[in-house]
């Protein structure tokens, strides 16, 4: 008895617990995976303890190239899509213009397009203009499907913003550049970053859309696809082991300022 | 050269707001605003007051007629090149500046780099100086209010203006907050003006106020000469309660005009008759309840002569602490309203005895009876 009512009362805890372990358990395997010396091509089986990988993650040939290619795309297209998508986010809340429905709705096509389709036809479109596929088309294609994600963001973010802040900013002496530097961007910020943080994240592990318009171009993903057939280097693990690293600790750092800001705030 | 300062003085010559939509706002309004008056625009919501508020802020365009302050034309000038500052509805502070950006935010877009000590001295003034550093959010509704005021005010523009800034408040707030902005109107001596559906509030802090109707202004003047000479029904009917008669001139005897209502004979000053008065003719003849008397029927013989009088029946009464209210039943009007003191309550004044309504004529006041008799009677937001 005393064991199911302690199992009653710590329920929310433990289903909580195991929700997360299902969560975290591949990265763990990824990371434990890391620091193994696989006797043959494949790391799959655990066999011992080194620190190989790490100390030349860069050992394998192509993928540190291919890495630096993930990223580069990754930061432009999510410049691209941020800068457009705010834009476009902006007009349709603010702006009342022929075929604002049209376009408020078929923003979200990308979203809801199966993405091998939306692939498919994007290599189309570039064969038949001719186009030579490569980094500049995955960058297109990214932006694009980046967009959809921005848009909705500052969206949400936008609407809900009283116009009278920025006439405020206007009654007080700020012309319309100060305005929206001042006023406009800041309150729209967190939306804004929101949709830049998906963007990296969507365009940085994308596969299916790169995979068809890359032509010779070898993005990160499309690597570890490709090495997953022939055999899987360790260096594999420790880039996703950086990666999630990386995102923890960005995490961690701004739950830190927030806290510390409201703190001073008290 | 003028000894009295005009720079100031808002003009409004001709001005007139219509909406893309067909929608005209604000007919053509002429209107002229003081230096250092505090000047309020009543009126219900929809009327044009706060349109009419923001043309002078620069954030609508009128579609006719100039905005001078002072001596400058300001019509085509953006709101943020206009020596004018709003204190906005539900506030419009920044939400993601404290309350000292707030303040110091007009301050810094002007390019002034030494802006601590005056944002200091201005949230002392407004009694916040301990929340400098907090964010909006985390005041309360009136403290909110005061960083509106202080971050309007520190500006030192020409004419300050008030858009509906009591609205969000609670009633005992709402009153003290009228008096702190009626003592730093006086102690800046700055031109205020100051829109609001409140009738109370317009009538507590302005000198002048203008009451709205469907983007015109009705009338114009002081509190006591809008209460006492109404010239529309809307004006006597929005500005606290009116009790009006249709009534036929009879004639005119000296300065006083004699009407005919029901079987009885009302006497009106002619002075106080907005209305054309022709012998045959109808005007509506208004009293307002506080001013009139009530006796007993039996009693009838001790009333004064010269005075106005009425018979009815009493309908109902409601005792509300400082004075009794009674609903009338007359024969030249269904629902008079009546408002006794209780000073000496006569215990016979109870629903269903007759009485007699009488009331210096001197109180009376004339209206043209073409207007509609109930205007200004719904739109009446009860501030207490």
């Amino acid at each position: 008895m005393a064991v199911v009512r302690w199992f009653k009362r710590h329920f929310v805890v433990i289903a909580g617990l195991l929700t997360l372990g299902y969560l975290l358990l591949p990265n763990v395997i990824v990371t434990v995976f890391s620091f193994n010396k696989p006797k043959g091509r494949f790391n799959y089986e655990w066999q011992k303890f080194s620190l190989d990988a790490w100390k030349q993650p860069c050992g394998v040939a192509d993928m540190c190239g291919s890495l630096s290619i993930s990223l580069q795309i990754a930061v432009w297209a999510t410049i691209g899509a941020t800068v457009l998508g705010t834009m476009i986010a902006f007009a349709l809340v603010r702006y009342r213009f022929r075929a604002r429905g049209a376009v408020n709705s078929l923003i979200f096509l990308p979203m809801a397009m199966p993405e091998v389709v939306m692939a498919a036809s994007l290599l189309t479109l570039f064969l038949n203009m001719g186009a030579q596929l490569g980094f500049y088309t995955i960058l297109i294609a990214h932006i694009m499907f980046c967009l959809s994600f921005v848009v909705t963001a500052v969206k949400a973010r936008v609407m809900s913003m009283d116009p009278r802040l920025e006439e405020a900013a206007r009654d007080l002496y700020a012309g319309p550049v100060q305005t929206f530097v001042r006023v406009t961007l800041p309150i729209a910020a967190p939306g804004i970053a929101a949709g830049a943080l998906l963007s990296f994240a969507l365009s940085f592990d994308d596969f299916i859309i790169t995979n068809f318009n890359a032509g010779s171009t070898v993005t990160f993903p499309m690597f570890v696809w490709g090495s997953a057939q022939r055999g899987t280097p360790v260096q594999i693990n420790v880039i996703g082991t950086a990666m999630f690293l990386v995102a923890v600790l960005l995490v961690l750092a701004s739950m830190v300022i927030t806290n510390r800001r409201n703190k001073v705030k008290a | 050269m003028n000894t009295k300062d005009t720079s100031g003085d808002v003009r409004l010559s001709g001005i007139s707001k219509t909406y893309d939509n067909g929608f005209t706002a604000v007919q053509p309004l002429d209107l002229t605003v003081p230096q250092g008056s505090f000047f309020a625009l009543l009126g219900a919501s929809g009327c044009g007051k706060t349109t009419t508020l923001r043309m002078i802020a620069g954030l609508e365009e009128p579609s006719s007629g100039t905005v001078h302050l002072g001596d400058q034309e300001v019509t085509n000038l953006p709101p943020y090149k206009r020596p004018v500052n709003t204190v906005f509805q539900s506030y419009a502070l920044f939400p993601h500046l404290d309350i000292f950006e707030n303040v110091a935010f007009g301050l810094r877009r002007r390019g002034i780099k030494s802006v601590k000590q005056q944002v200091v001295d201005m949230l002392d003034l407004v009694q916040l100086g301990e929340q400098a550093r907090k964010k909006p959010h985390q005041l309360s509704g009136g403290q909110q209010q005061r960083v509106a005021v202080a971050r309007a005010l520190i500006n030192h523009p020409k004419v300050l203006l008030l858009d509906e800034p009591l609205g969000a408040l609670d009633l005992k707030l709402r009153r003290q907050m009228q008096l702190e902005l009626k003592r730093i109107q006086t102690e800046v001596g700055i031109t205020f003006v100051h829109v609001t559906h409140d009738q109370e509030e317009a009538m507590t802090m302005a000198d002048t106020v203008a009451v709205m109707n469907a983007g015109r202004v009705e009338q114009l003047g002081s509190p006591s000469d809008l209460y006492e000479n109404p010239n529309t029904t809307f004006v006597a009917n929005f500005l606290g309660t009116s009790n009006l008669i249709e009534a036929e001139v009879d004639s005119k005897s000296g300065d006083d005009i004699v009407l005919k209502a029901g079987g009885g004979k009302l006497v009106l000053p002619e002075a106080r008759c907005s209305a054309p008065t022709t012998t045959g003719g109808k005007v509506l003849v208004g009293v307002r309840p506080e001013k009139i008397t009530l006796t007993p029927a039996d009693d009838a013989g001790e009333i004064p002569a010269g005075r106005n009088r009425i018979t009815g029946k009493i309908a109902d009464s409601s005792f509300i602490g400082v004075s009794t209210q009674y609903v009338i039943d007359s024969p030249v009007c269904p629902e008079f309203e009546v408002y006794a003191q209780n000073i000496d309550r006569d215990s016979r004044l109870r629903p269903g005895a007759d009485v007699v309504l009488h009331w210096n004529p001197a109180h009376t006041f004339g209206l043209d009876a073409a207007q509609d008799i109930d205007a200004g009677v719904d739109t009446e937001e009860e501030a207490a």
